[in-house]
């Protein structure tokens, strides 16, 4: 019905229209190799008196150059599981694996960028919040961290503040750097935990052109949570529907092309009106018409 | 479209509204008065109330007439001049500053094993946690005997007593400085892959530096209260008392301007130490990174 848009219910898992080959060692032989792949993982946390599953037994995985969003309501886990491929949360069943490795604790191969703008390390000024953590690193010697550091911080517009510390600088400029540190270290993969979440409107919806506009520029894979429907669509060029309670996919949408010049278009609005409803549907009734 | 004339002057001109307001005069920027931007200035304001009460003193002192009592200001600065220049103030004070630099030093490293010990085992916390809270309210004076007991006169005593002013009220910022250290803060250094000591030192200690530096300060001001109690309590060890024994001794031989002068020393040192030595440390660090508790 829509041209660049296929939605599947929860039998439609596999993003991939490819068939996959698997060899003996599970690894898969393909031209795009998996970037990220989750098998089967269950999160679980426990408060003083019981133990709580926060992720049911979610399998997904990502190719190079993916944008994909987790969508959810407060409460599915979404930021959990993201926290998990960080390398922050290990999960209690399954496995997570990036480019074949299992994940076991964080590093500077999987930058994250938080909703939070005490991300920024206070006690360093812009710049040096980007160079050190590239100098931290290890990859680069302090001379080529600066100089990457700088060329990051032209990219989001932000050469004049580079001396300044980041307690000076808006809600939006805070984030802009986080991303420009990010990206800067040059990850497998970028996640990104509702990074807009705290911005006006109007920053947000820049932010999020930017944002398509530095991927466009340098195509990243990028691990989205979001509760938003329409940043979802805006950013992705996939969705998962998450359920809450236990917190498991409810859905996969492939959404590319759909930015903010389609934003009154029909194909859009549709469907947002789609994941609306899958939403607000309790699960069991069918949300398809 | 219509070719008439609008019957609304301004719609005919839709621009003139605003061409009218560019074209009057707005001062934007005018300057202050000299004067006003005087009395905005701290340093200038507290000087005026230096000045101020040193008048007060001056005059109320010429005007009760008891030098024994209650000595003017100017006798008191030129018993100060006396006793630097015979040594004997500036040596009570070296006396003094090197007992509390030993005491101070002490009680921090003491202060950093605690707070180790607190942030890495569940029970170590616990314990820290009982210990401040038995010993921060305890006044370090009343210790004092107790330490006379143990160490006998002199230094050992003093760096005792020290030690305790110093230790609790810094242990307890240092640790729930550490405590407080936004999750943010600390998932970021994890990302970037610092571990152990690393991620102690580059992420763990600057963020809870305000803190830290705050626990330095509290520990440095009773401290300084500290040693100068216990040296009026016994200040005279071998040859050499420090300050708070200079005031002593001289109430002893009731050279008032002499008492004068060895209290307005301890307070020029305690200004000194916490508006030249922590200011400073306060504008190159938590002031500018936007941190500052107050």
């Amino acid at each position: 019905m829509f041209a660049g848009l296929r939605t599947g219910g929860v039998a439609d898992l596999d993003p991939s229209p490819r068939a996959m080959r698997y060899t003996d060692v599970g690894r898969v032989r393909d031209a795009a190799e998996p970037v990220l792949r989750l098998e089967n993982v269950t999160l679980r946390y426990a408060t003083p008196d019981r133990l709580i599953t926060a992720i049911h037994r979610v399998s997904f995985h990502m190719r190079e150059r993916d944008r994909l969003i987790l969508l959810g309501p407060s409460g599915c886990g979404k930021s959990s599981l993201l926290k998990a491929v960080g390398g922050f949360i290990r999960p209690d069943e399954g496995s997570i694996r990036l480019k074949g490795r299992e994940i076991t604790r964080p590093g500077p191969d999987r930058m994250m960028v938080f909703q939070d703008f005490e991300q920024l390390l206070p006690w360093k000024t812009v710049i040096g919040n980007v160079a050190s953590a590239l100098f931290v690193s290890r990859r680069w010697t302090r001379a080529a961290a600066l100089e990457r550091a700088h060329a990051a911080l032209a990219k989001v517009g932000l050469t004049r503040c580079a001396t300044d510390y980041p307690h000076t600088l808006s809600g939006g400029m805070k984030q802009r750097v986080a991303i420009a540190r990010a990206m800067a270290m040059e990850p497998e993969i970028l996640l990104m935990d509702e990074p807009y979440a705290a911005l006006d409107a109007l920053t947000r919806r820049n932010m999020q052109d930017e944002l398509l506009e530095l991927w466009r520029d340098l195509p990243f894979t990028l691990l989205f949570v979001t509760h938003s429907i329409e940043e979802a669509i805006l950013i992705g060029s996939r969705i998962i529907v998450l359920s809450p309670h236990p917190g498991r996919i409810r859905a996969h949408y492939d959404c590319d092309r759909l930015d903010h010049a389609a934003q009154g278009g029909e194909a859009f609005r549709s469907l947002h009106l789609r994941i609306h409803e899958l939403l607000f549907t309790p699960e069991g009734e069918s949300s398809c018409r | 479209m219509s070719l008439n004339l609008p019957l609304d002057p301004a719609a005919g001109r839709p621009g003139m509204g605003t061409d009218d307001l560019a074209r009057e005069p707005v001062v934007v920027l005018r300057p202050r008065s000299a004067w006003r931007r005087l009395w905005d200035s701290t340093a200038f304001r507290r000087a005026v109330i230096l000045l101020v009460l040193a008048l007060c003193w001056e005059g109320y002192g010429r005007l009760l007439h008891d030098p024994l009592l209650f000595p003017p200001l100017s006798a008191t600065l030129a018993a100060m001049a006396d006793g630097v220049r015979d040594g004997t103030l500036l040596d009570r004070t070296a006396t003094s500053l090197r007992v509390l630099a030993a005491g101070y030093c002490a009680g921090v490293v003491a202060a950093i094993v605690l707070t180790s010990l607190a942030v890495s085992t569940r029970i170590g916390s616990d314990l820290v946690a009982t210990l401040t809270a038995m010993f921060n309210p305890l006044p370090a004076v009343a210790l004092l005997p107790l330490a006379l007991l143990w160490f006998g006169l002199g230094m050992p005593s003093l760096v005792f007593v020290i030690v305790h002013s110093v230790l609790w009220p810094l242990a307890l910022n240092a640790y729930s400085g550490f405590l407080s250290v936004p999750e943010t803060q600390r998932m970021v250094g994890r990302n970037i892959g610092l571990r152990g000591v690393a991620y102690i030192a580059l992420i763990l200690i600057p963020a809870a530096f305000p803190s830290i530096l705050a626990g330095l300060k509290i520990g440095w001001a009773f401290a300084w209260r500290t040693l100068i109690a216990a040296e009026l309590v016994f200040g005279v060890s071998a040859r050499s008392g420090g300050l708070g024994w200079f005031i002593f001794e001289n109430r002893n031989n009731l050279q008032t301007e002499n008492v004068f002068a060895g209290l307005l020393t301890v307070v020029l040192i305690g200004l000194i130490v916490d508006s030249v030595f922590f200011r400073t440390i306060e504008a190159l660090t938590v002031r500018r990174w936007g941190t500052a508790a107050t």
